[in-house]
């Protein structure tokens, strides 16, 4: 599948943007206005820019309101609605916070943001995990590498904004720790799935019905040049350059983050460490983003050739 | 609204016969001219006479070779929508614009409502849908809606410019839910195939399989031999007229 620029952004910033919104309205205190302000407004930032990143994926974005509409059915409208709605919540609670407005309704509405965020994430997730003509995205491990990705990166910049502060304690660098190694996890297990997968159950033979005539080959494509087809669906990485793009990613957004929180646990500039964890995090997850895509087969690939390469 | 009608009245499709398709791409390019000057916006090309041509096509014609040892069959395989019972396109729509119609089943993009996000070409696994490179919105197979319910244009043309000029009858039109129907009764007959039914898409287009050729026993040592057509035995008048020719 083609990486888009827009999409892998989209997907990495509002997730980390959503991630810290999560955490933030589940847990962060409420009795410093100023800190509860840094990080809503670094959530809404995030999650802001990675939704109008998402737009132009669109070559029509002035009807990009319309996909409000379709929510019964489909996944990228739920997330349409879903993400704003977790930032509308989440700046509401910012608002009413810095007037000092306390008690059990706001509480009632923290729940209600960090359902909606953990919701739009997931709706984020099932836009690709929906689609069976890329069976490596069809993958229940897909939603649970979104997540995890979104919540470690959400919790890193949670950390280091508390820890900026001064109100964290290294509890809190630990879970970082845990739970970046955690998404790692999901990822790997997510690629050995991809490199079993290919194009799944699909085949020339059931692509074309032809079954019994010998072995098939594409022998002239449908017209001379490429095509939207081919250009948008037919993106081949070559093998050993995505070996390397995933060894890079895993070593920036992975082991370089674990370096850096096990220096800041052991006091030496933890903000900046922390903060220096949490920016090599969503560098490396933006790099696994775009491998999500140039790696990813669609079966549409079986019509131009692309069973030779299984 | 992209859910799915629970069933439709008529089953309109094609039958697509790969027996007969010799590839000449004439239903390719009559899609092509009907469908840039029909329903929606034109289809467009980018770089026409340039070093990259390209452009949204709705229906292809790939070639494929089936080989079993030195024998080979070529085969033709047209390719476009096949406006699936359960299309995947449809549902993950976000405007509105993909939509199903109960009435007959012609899986249509009302492209005023299109916002060209893409996700429908990604959910469709035939490549079925392409997006019009100069207008920015899906464009795909209307089994030429705007011909089969025409009554400005003659009775025989009221059938998708695909069918009305395929020169060798390969492709039919007509409704799958009608038992009775021509489509129907040649798809029971030789035994219509679905494309990837492991897709779970229940496509209404139907294909008939190629057959396997008497003549790909051309280069086996038991079958015909080609030395025999260098040296050929007449026979009928010819063989008379050879015959006495040789005697005198």
């Amino acid at each position: 599948m083609h990486p888009a620029l827009s999409i892998i952004l989209f997907t990495t910033l509002s997730g980390g943007g959503l991630g810290l919104g999560f955490w933030t309205l589940l847990l962060a205190p409420a009795y410093d206005a100023i800190i509860f302000a840094a990080l809503v407004g670094l959530a809404i930032l995030l999650g802001a820019v990675g939704l109008i990143c998402s737009i132009f994926h669109l070559r029509r974005p002035t009807r990009a309101w319309r996909a409000l509409s379709q929510w019964r059915s489909s996944w990228l409208s739920r997330e349409g609605i879903i993400a704003p709605a977790a930032l509308a919540v989440l700046f509401l609670v910012g608002a009413i916070t810095m007037l000092g407005v306390a008690g059990w309704p706001v509480l009632l509405l923290r729940a209600a943001g960090a359902i909606l965020a953990l919701s739009a994430l997931y709706a984020t997730a099932m836009i690709y995990a929906q689609i069976r003509a890329v069976p490596a995205w069809n993958s229940p491990l897909t939603p649970v590498f979104f997540l995890s990705f979104a919540t470690a990166g959400g919790w890193l910049l949670f950390t280091a904004v508390l820890h900026a502060y001064g109100l964290a304690d290294s509890v809190t660098i630990l879970i970082s720790m845990l739970l970046v190694a955690l998404a790692w996890a999901a990822k790997i297990a997510w690629w050995r799935n991809l490199d079993r997968c290919g194009t799944g159950s699909s085949s020339l033979e059931s692509a074309t019905g032809i079954r019994d005539l010998g072995k098939l080959r594409l022998l002239e494509p449908p017209h001379t040049g490429s095509n939207y087809l081919t250009s948008e669906m037919v993106f081949v990485v070559a093998r050993k350059h995505a070996q390397k793009l995933r060894r890079i990613s895993l070593l920036t957004g992975g082991v370089l983050p674990l370096a850096c929180l096990t220096a800041a646990l052991l006091e030496h500039l933890a903000v900046v460490a922390i903060f220096c964890a949490a920016i090599l995090h969503f560098f490396g997850v933006g790099i696994s983003r775009w491998l999500f895509f140039a790696e990813a087969r669609h079966t549409v690939s079986l019509y131009y050739g692309g069973h030779a390469q299984n | 609204m992209t859910s799915l009608p629970e069933q439709t009245e008529r089953k309109l499709g094609l039958l697509i016969d790969l027996d007969v398709c010799v590839g000449c791409q004439a239903c390719v390019v009559n899609c092509k001219a009907w469908n840039t000057s029909g329903y929606g916006a034109p289809l467009a090309d980018s770089d026409p006479w340039g070093e990259e041509p390209s452009g949204a096509w709705l229906n292809r014609v790939h070639g494929f070779e089936a080989a079993k040892g030195q024998q080979s069959t070529v085969v033709h395989f047209p390719k476009s929508c096949l406006h699936c019972e359960d299309a995947p396109c449809v549902t993950v729509c976000p405007t509105g614009a993909s939509i199903k119609r109960a009435e007959d089943g012609i899986v249509l993009v009302d492209e005023s409502k299109c916002m060209g996000c893409g996700l429908c070409a990604w959910a469709c696994p035939y490549g079925a849908r392409e997006m019009d490179p100069s207008e920015g919105v899906m464009k795909k197979c209307t089994l030429c809606v705007d011909r089969i319910y025409n009554e400005n244009i003659p009775e025989e043309d009221r059938e998708p410019a695909c069918v009305r000029t395929c020169p060798t009858k390969a492709r039919f039109f007509g409704d799958f839910a009608d038992p009775d129907s021509e489509v129907s009764r040649l798809s029971a007959e030789r035994g219509g195939v679905d494309l990837m039914p492991e897709q779970g898409t229940n496509p209404v287009n139907k294909y008939l399989m190629p057959t396997e050729r008497n003549g790909s026993d051309l280069l086996s040592d038991s079958g015909f031999r080609l030395a025999s057509l260098a040296d050929p035995t007449p026979k009928g008048l010819l063989g008379w007229v050879d015959r006495a020719l040789s005697s005198i």
